[in-house]
């Protein structure tokens, strides 16, 4: 457990580190992902203290927003004056956004694995 | 009596310890809601948990930043647990890999979907030009949407109430959506909401199951980064399109 998360966070440096040197406009933790993948690929997985480790902290991700979420006090009024276009570009947006990737996601990936199993 | 009591309040008020353990009793309460609803996705843990905190705030005029300083500790976990997803990503690899051409596809009709409707909806209905700017990348992650609203002269801090708002609808939501397209596909399912509603929908993927959690975790950062390198020159563009 303990060797694991130090192994999590050793990535999450370096990830934010080549962030910072490089001046790359994402996150150091989604630098720190991407090559936590690439050595799992070299390495052929994950051990299984990794692996029990990634799926606590997994299981509990919804925890983690709760502190930056509950900084919805702070804004509040800001929706005020122009709630009514905000919420209904958030409300459609959303939907409209999750509609169409599964949608077309679902039409194109059918097609592929349709044809797969007849070769 | 009430001279203790004012003692204590101000101990507690001041010390990290309340703040932490306020957020983990909340989650659970958020936790036992949920199950005890049968994991109904109304009964989000996230948002229970947030009215519940924002409540407790606001009833004790506790400053936001008096809590942070408890729940920092929570908040810091949110790093490792990003790095983390690499483990369930590698899991899923051979799907995602088989997958690769159809993944970038939704992905990049999702994004510019999320951006340019909140933009059209927004725009239509009257909303200022700042608000507008906040709102068009508020699909992705907060650090990067906050970024990328500062360069479009959006207020990142609207931004940051936006992105909430926007994972907390779609971990509601997409479940009656999917239902309603008979999308049954956990991949599908999870790839869609990791577009649409970055870490919170995320986590209600991870929920559901570890395939759906992948597929969105994949999303999220793909969205990310294409949305960061992707928004601030599409959209002058399209705002001179609706300038006309």
């Amino acid at each position: 457990m303990l060797s694991a998360l130090t192994l999590l966070l050793v990535y999450q440096l370096i990830g934010e580190v080549t962030v910072r040197a490089l001046g790359l406009p994402v996150p150091g933790p989604v630098i720190g992902m991407a090559l936590l993948f690439l050595t799992l690929m070299v390495r052929g997985g994950p051990s299984d203290t990794l692996r029990g480790t990634a799926s606590t902290l997994l299981q509990h991700l919804s925890l983690l927003f709760v502190p930056a979420g509950t900084g919805i006090v702070l804004y509040g009024d800001r929706l005020g004056a122009e709630w009514l276009p905000l919420t209904a570009a958030l409300i459609g947006s959303t939907f409209l956004a999750i509609a169409v990737s599964a949608l077309l996601l679902k039409a194109l990936s059918g097609r592929s694995t349709q044809a797969e199993p007849r070769q | 009596m009430s001279g203790d009591f004012t003692e204590i309040w101000v101990y507690l008020s001041t010390s990290p310890l309340l703040g932490l353990t306020l957020t983990l009793l909340a989650y659970q309460a958020a936790c036992w809601i949920h199950k005890r609803l049968g994991g109904h996705p109304l009964a989000n843990p996230v948002l229970i948990s947030v009215a519940l905190l924002a409540a407790i705030l606001l009833l004790t005029d506790t400053p936001y930043a008096t809590y942070f300083d408890g729940a920092q500790f929570v908040h810091f976990l949110l790093g490792p647990a990003t790095v983390a997803l690499a483990i369930p990503l590698y899991a899923q690899w051979p799907r995602l890999k088989a997958m690769a051409g159809p993944l970038l596809a939704s992905l990049i009709a999702g994004s510019l979907t999320a951006a340019l409707s909140a933009y059209a909806i927004g725009a239509m209905l009257g909303a200022s030009r700042e608000s507008l700017m906040s709102l068009a990348p508020k699909s992705v992650t907060t650090p990067i949407a906050m970024g990328v609203a500062e360069r479009l002269g959006g207020l990142p801090s609207l931004t940051a109430v936006l992105v909430i708002i926007t994972g907390i609808l779609g971990a509601v939501g997409a479940r009656y959506l999917y239902q309603w397209l008979r999308i049954e596909d956990h991949a599908v399912r999870g790839f869609a909401i990791g577009i649409a509603s970055h870490g919170i929908g995320t986590a209600r993927a991870f929920q559901v199951s570890e395939q759906a959690g992948a597929f969105a975790a994949l999303a999220m950062g793909l969205n990310g980064l294409l949305t960061a390198v992707s928004l601030p020159w599409i959209l002058p563009w399209i705002e001179t399109l609706f300038a006309h």
